[in-house]
């Protein structure tokens, strides 16, 4: 690492000590960070288009970028030339005297790094990483569909997400660009049994049903890839990403009782329509004068793993606002969808469904999709992808 | 490089001038600032760069001069299509020793500005006329305008001539070129009116281009990697630019679309991202 200043170094040891809001999350492991990490509060995703058809150049790529992301994630500076005059800093800066912030790194490659014949890659590409198909609903605008790679970059500090997605770009200039990227400004999922259900925009808590990283055997049920994948997946997990923009100016002006109708929970207490704890069983069986407690449209009811064959997914979604719609002067905001599955054909099973019959389709537009294969972690000395491009 | 060469080369040549180099010669690989300011003052090497360099700011501020003068008598004339015609010619050498131009201080504003850099009062130089010509479709009321840019321009001309460089600055100047391609050319800002941006583009990465062969000697052998890496981005920028040529120049700004522009940019970023590391590698020369 470069030179830090004293103070700057100080303050990231102190750091470390503590797990929650501050400190360092390890960057290696058997599985990338990003995924069973407790979700952070602030999101940067970035996807990017390779430029060059060159193996080579491909894998010294991951290899900088995971030893970048190695330390940006400890909480230090990256690169080693920052206190050269006539040099531009390798780091840029602007987390100096921030702490680590639970920051984590996740990369994943899109099924267009498998098509280019220059990389020869298309023996090794999963049967599983198909291009998303067609689905109910979707009002998709090419510029925010696909990439080649992607970087998710989430932490307790926007600063700090932000600075680990401009960083890596700056390293891959060249190499990759910039093909669409979001922030989000407040986690809509809660990964881990210690975090609360956080609300949507909407004002409903969603998700509460998630899996938490604590499940593990839910985690390599749903989440990790196993025997069924080639080798360099294994312990590695499939990324959606939908953004969703959300029609908020219409939802605010609808009753209270159809909100929570069309999302099948009480929107203060999140508790199952009828019910009054946020954690009870969902009544998909009850009725009331004949009809059914939980509306057979109700958003909890058509994801739910009961009516989906068991099937689940685990949820990392973040709130995200890009300023004002254009053409209807609206909020441009809504939720930026993120899922990890064991395949992708979990969650197009359950959004075939969500699409076609889903009372919220009123509110919402799917405007943004992208798949990604997620290698499993690296080790110290090693890089993300090794297994696959080695 | 064989520096102990060099360095027994530099220390016979300069000794007599300077009993500190003379002191530095006896100690092996351990190098001051001193001895390698001196050096880069009197290599051969560096005096060759200089001078490379210099030749090019001189024949670019001929050129500047002897395309400006037609374009003068145009609107003085008041001839507005022989104005339109002349205007892209003179702003392709000032374009390529731009950051020289910028290092006269009051000079550049006055050849150069664009509307709201300056005080309305003192909005003058290429860009006024340019507003006039294409905007206002008229040469009206421009003769003394076009008058004080051929002074302007004349006193740059004899300024650059008496320029000082050392090759750290050439190498800064060469990134200097391209952060104006990124801020103002691929934006289209600069030539609003004329929208002949693209023209201007190419010139300052000819300029940067230049900027780079003449210290590029020196960073063959520190850093030949980093060398044959820029000279690569330099012909993918320039190739990027093709489909975009006319008989007479380029296609106007206008016709470009975003996704035109956006790769335009990423070509541009990608070159210089590698030049931004030269300037240091040129001043360590290690």
């Amino acid at each position: 690492m470069g030179l830090g200043g004293g103070g700057f170094l100080a303050g990231h040891q102190l750091a470390e000590a503590s797990e929650e809001g501050t400190g360092a999350a390890p960057f290696y492991g058997p599985h990338q960070a990003g995924i069973g990490t407790a979700a952070q509060d602030r999101l940067h995703f970035a996807a990017f288009d390779l430029l060059s058809e060159d193996p080579a150049e491909l894998r010294e790529l991951m290899r900088a970028w995971t030893v970048a992301a190695a330390e940006a994630c400890a909480g230090e500076m990256v690169g080693s030339v920052n206190d050269v005059p006539l040099a531009p800093p390798d780091d840029t800066g602007e987390t100096v005297g921030l702490l680590p912030s639970r920051l984590t790194v996740t990369f994943g490659f899109g099924p267009g790094l498998f098509e280019k014949p220059g990389l020869g890659l298309a023996a090794k590409r999963p049967a599983a990483l198909k291009p998303l198909p067609p689905l109910p609903a979707d009002e998709l605008d090419p510029a925010e569909v696909g990439g080649d790679i992607c970087v998710q970059a989430c932490a307790d500090d926007p600063q700090v997400a932000f600075h680990a997605i401009r960083n890596l770009a700056r390293i891959g200039r060249g190499t990759v660009a910039m093909r669409w990227s979001q922030l989000g400004f407040g986690r809509t999922a809660s990964t881990s049994r210690s975090q609360d259900t956080p609300r949507n925009l909407m004002g409903m808590k969603d998700g509460t049903a998630n899996i938490r990283a604590e499940d593990g055997e839910d985690m390599e049920r749903f989440v990790w890839v196993g025997s069924e994948g080639p080798a360099w997946m294994r312990g590695g997990s499939y990324l959606v990403t939908r953004r969703i923009r959300m029609l908020l100016e219409v939802w605010d002006r609808s009753p209270l009782q159809d909100q929570e109708r069309t999302i099948g929970r009480h929107k203060y207490s999140g508790a199952p329509l009828g019910g009054s704890d946020e954690f009870e069983p969902l009544p998909l069986a009850a009725e009331r004068n004949g009809h059914p407690v939980i509306p057979r449209d109700a958003h909890v009811r058509l994801a739910s793993a009961a009516e989906n064959g068991g099937a689940r997914i685990l949820r990392r979604g973040y709130s995200f606002t890009d300023g004002v719609d254009e053409s209807l002067g609206e909020l441009e905001a809504g939720l930026f969808f993120i899922s990890f599955q064991r395949n992708p054909e979990q969650f197009v099973a359950i959004q075939r469904r969500l699409g076609s019959m889903d009372a919220l389709n009123e509110y919402i537009k799917h405007v943004g999709s992208a798949l990604f294969a997620v290698p499993p972690g690296a080790e110290p000395g090693g890089y993300v992808g090794e297994r696959l491009l080695a | 490089m064989n520096r102990d060469l060099v360095r027994v080369a530099l220390c016979a040549a300069v000794a007599g001038l300077l009993a500190l180099t003379a002191a530095a010669c006896g100690s092996g690989d351990e190098t001051t600032t001193t001895e390698v300011e001196v050096e880069r003052q009197t290599s051969p090497q560096v005096a060759a760069v200089v001078a490379d360099y210099r030749d090019y700011l001189e024949e670019n501020a001929d050129e500047l001069v002897a395309t400006t003068e037609p374009f003068v008598a145009a609107v003085v004339a008041g001839d507005l299509a022989a104005a339109k015609a002349r205007y892209a010619a003179p702003r392709i050498p000032y374009e390529r020793i731009e950051p020289v131009a910028d290092s006269f201080g009051a000079l550049d504003p006055k050849i150069d500005a664009r509307e709201n850099d300056v005080a309305a009062s003192a909005f003058e130089g290429f860009h006024r006329i340019e507003k006039a010509l294409w905007e206002e479709g008229t040469t009206d009321g421009m003769a003394p305008v076009a008058e004080q840019l051929q002074r302007d321009v004349d006193a740059l001309a004899a300024k650059v001539k008496g320029v000082e460089l050392a090759p750290v600055q050439i190498a800064e100047g060469a990134n200097g070129l391209l952060g104006e391609v990124s801020a103002s050319k691929i934006t289209g800002e600069e030539e609003r009116y004329s929208h002949i941006d693209l023209v201007d583009f190419e010139a300052n990465v000819e300029g940067s281009e230049a900027a780079f062969e003449a210290v590029k000697p020196l960073l063959d052998e520190s850093d030949p990697d980093l060398s044959g890496e820029v000279e690569a981005h330099f012909k993918a920028v320039f190739n990027s630019l093709e489909p975009y040529r006319t008989e007479d120049g380029f296609v106007s700004y206008t016709e470009l679309t975003k996704a035109d522009t956006r790769k335009l940019a990423r070509e541009i970023d990608a070159l210089a991202e590698k030049l931004s590391l030269v300037p240091a590698e040129i001043a360590s020369a290690e």
